[in-house]
């Protein structure tokens, strides 16, 4: 009769994504191959970033600092090895030095994993910050109409008009000196715009929803609808939303690093990295790569873990893949 | 009798305007109505007859933009003068409302306990716990087996007819005075309405409340209401004991529509559904609205739109300037002969 499990429910079609709904998304995802290699990826870099050089004071597993100079080994070239011996190469190992050192002996590897935990940290407080107000601004803009939405689209729409990266440029100069969080806290504070439109659509759509007049019918307050009715059901877009915005915020920092107005030294940032040796390129290319690698990886696996959950979420998609 | 003391609701001289891009429309002109404790008042009509947008004045759930004028009376206090909060207080609190398609009235994202929790928390502040052990007392009331499992479902997980119990559960749980339940069986299964409908009585009677009834179809209100009100064009056009405006209806559109149900002997066995359709709101017909369907429409019929006045004992009103003609006719359903019949 009514007692129906989930698995009985798939094959009534398009009851099955309301059902439930954490389910669905969460057996979506973890078939997206792109997402789970994307996840993988990510969570090794995290892991990577994090575990070797420490955390503050928490001593991590490399025995080198990303502030002490050494003695220079083989002009500094990388020590890492990933060819094995039996197709010619060098073997698989470490060295002294996996990734090189820079030009006062710093140990490059201990650098780039500093640089690495820097532009994560800067990305995730940028996502966060900017969906928090993104998702606050949208929702009352798209709720209550009239006066609290002009205003708020017209802000957006300044902000959308200037480039993000003079915004942020401009930003950074004022308080890159003042520490990556306020940095990251501040560029948070100007990219919300984009997923403030794409929450207030939401909004308006779902504010027409009879479920919305039943919850005004059983006199919910306008706040209790908005974070209690409305927003759970906008939860799939917010995710992938902020999902893609640490993407970007990792290219962002970077961008304003190489700018030279991010993370200022002595402190590094992968942009700031392959700012400063973007001229070595030539002479010690692997002072430019290996950030760059980092960038890419950290960039890319974010991006196919948010394409995998917007599938994952997509409403159209009734029906797992295989 | 206006101000008997068991009148919950007085509804008077209600109108609503939408201005809309195309012209203004009225879909609700003048509607008047009283509610006394524990009655069940049937309101009935075609659909955009305006039923739907009343009940939604009394709830104050209108879109920005509505022009409401007229009085909505709860306990002596005009509710349309009242503080937004006050307001709120009364929607759910006082007043409950179930509306025609559960599954849509209910949000997809949250389990029943916790929407039903939610009526609850609206009002008060309550631990959580209660409210959900206040939302299990409900669900065994509207005769939802194992409630407290159920609690814990979603709304996809219940079968129509659950989830319009659920919905009625929604509507009294706060233990409102007013239930307004809008056409609460039309999105149900033919089989499972008339439980529901049962349900919703004996619910009524536990709370203690009084309903508004709100269908197209007279079927509905025939075994429960014990006053009907009959709609057209967003005006009241014929309102009475049930009995009364059953056996003996005073206006042609009445008249028409018990022809057109499929269970009423005096029709003869036969369905005489009413020709054309309901006129624009936009653009009303001069005189009468329902000339360009009625039988019996002449030129006074289009040139004056007729009030409502006595045509019966106990407050029976009709608005037909040849109610007369009506009751003398034998058989008023007969006034709607199909062609083939006229012959
Ligand atoms: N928000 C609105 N804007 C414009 N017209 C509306 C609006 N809501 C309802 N109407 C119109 O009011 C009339 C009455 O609608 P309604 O009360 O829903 O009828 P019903 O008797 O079927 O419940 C209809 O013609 C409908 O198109
Ligand atoms: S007033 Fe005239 S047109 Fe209107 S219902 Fe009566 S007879 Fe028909
Ligand atoms: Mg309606």
């Amino acid at each position: 009769m009514t007692i129906s499990a989930p698995a009985s429910g798939a094959a009534q079609g398009m009851t099955v994504v309301a059902r439930t709904q954490g389910q669905m998304v969460r057996r979506r995802f973890f078939r997206h191959r792109a997402a789970l290699v994307g996840m993988l990826a990510f969570g090794g870099v995290v892991l990577l970033a994090f575990t070797s050089i420490g955390i503050g004071p928490i001593p991590g597993w490399w025995d080198k600092s990303y502030l002490t100079t050494g003695s220079l080994v083989n002009q500094g070239r990388p020590t890492l090895s990933v060819v094995p011996q039996f197709l010619g190469g060098e073997g698989i190992r470490f060295g002294e030095h996996p990734f090189g050192q820079d030009n006062i002996g710093i140990d490059y590897f201990a650098l780039t994993m500093r640089g690495a935990q820097q532009s994560i940290t800067v990305a995730f407080i940028v996502a966060i910050v900017a969906t928090t107000v993104g998702t606050l601004a949208g929702a009352f803009a798209g709720y209550f109409r009239k006066l609290t939405e002009s205003v708020i689209m017209r802000l957006t729409d300044v902000m959308i008009t200037i480039p993000i990266l003079i915004i942020a440029a401009i930003v950074g100069r004022t308080f890159g000196d003042s520490g990556i969080v306020i940095l990251a806290v501040c560029i948070g504070l100007v990219t919300w715009p984009t997923l403030g439109r794409l929450v207030r659509g939401e909004f308006l759509s779902l504010r027409e929803k009879e479920f919305v007049e039943a919850a005004r019918a059983v006199g919910s307050s306008a706040g209790r609808i908005i974070f209690r009715h409305v927003l759970p059901n906008t939860i799939g877009v917010i995710i992938v939303s902020a999902t893609l915005a640490v993407a970007n915020a990792v290219l962002l920092e970077s961008a304003l690093s190489f700018l030279g107005v991010g993370v200022q030294p002595p402190d590094v940032s992968l942009g700031q990295l392959i700012d400063t040796y973007r001229s070595a390129m030539t002479t010690r290319p692997w002072l430019f790569w290996w950030p760059g690698v980092f960038i890419i990886a950290i960039a890319l696996s974010i991006n196919f873990i948010g394409d995998g959950l917007r599938d994952a979420f997509d409403p159209r998609q009734t029906r797992v893949r295989a | 009798m206006r101000n008997s003391p068991n009148e919950i609701l007085h509804v008077e001289d209600l109108t609503v305007e939408f201005p809309t891009d195309d012209g203004v429309v009225h879909a609700v002109r003048g509607v008047s109505y009283t509610l006394h404790e524990g009655e069940v008042l049937g309101i009935v009509g075609e659909s955009g007859s305006g039923k739907s947008v009343t009940s939604l004045a009394v709830m104050g759930l209108l879109p920005r933009g509505a022009r409401v004028r007229g009085k909505i009376v709860y306990r002596g206090e005009d509710v349309l003068k009242l503080s937004a909060r006050r307001r709120r207080a009364l929607r759910g609190g006082k007043i409950g409302m179930i509306f025609q398609d559960p599954m849509t009235a209910l949000n997809p994202v949250h389990t029943i306990g916790d929407q039903l929790a939610e009526a609850v928390l609206a009002h008060g502040l309550v631990p959580y716990k209660q409210a959900l052990a206040r939302a299990k007392e409900m669900l065994d009331l509207v005769g939802i087996p194992q409630a407290e499992a159920r609690l814990r479902s979603y709304p996809h997980e219940f079968s129509g007819g659950m989830r319009q119990r659920a919905m009625i559960a929604m509507a009294v749980i706060n233990s409102p005075d007013v239930i307004i339940a809008d056409e609460p069986t039309t999105a149900l299964d033919v089989t499972v309405q008339a439980q529901i409908l049962e349900k919703l009585l004996e619910v009524k009677d536990a709370v203690n409340a009084a309903i508004v009834l709100i269908t197209h179809d007279l079927g509905v209100v025939a075994g429960t209401a014990h006053r009907v009100l009959v709609m057209y064009a967003g005006k009241p056009v014929e309102i009475g004991d049930t009995d009364t405006v059953f056996y003996r209806p005073r206006m042609p559109y009445t008249a028409g529509l018990l022809g057109s149900m499929p269970s009423l002997e005096t029709s003869g066995g036969r369905l005489r559904p009413i020709g054309g359709a309901p006129p624009s709101l936009i653009n009303l017909p001069s005189g009468c609205p329902f000339s360009p369907r009625c039988p019996l429409a002449d030129d006074t019929c289009t040139a004056e739109e007729p009030g409502l006045a006595e045509a019966g004992e106990g407050g029976h009103l009709a608005a037909c300037h040849h109610w007369r003609e009506v009751a003398a006719a034998p058989d008023p359903t007969a006034l709607f002969r199909t062609e083939s019949e006229a012959v």
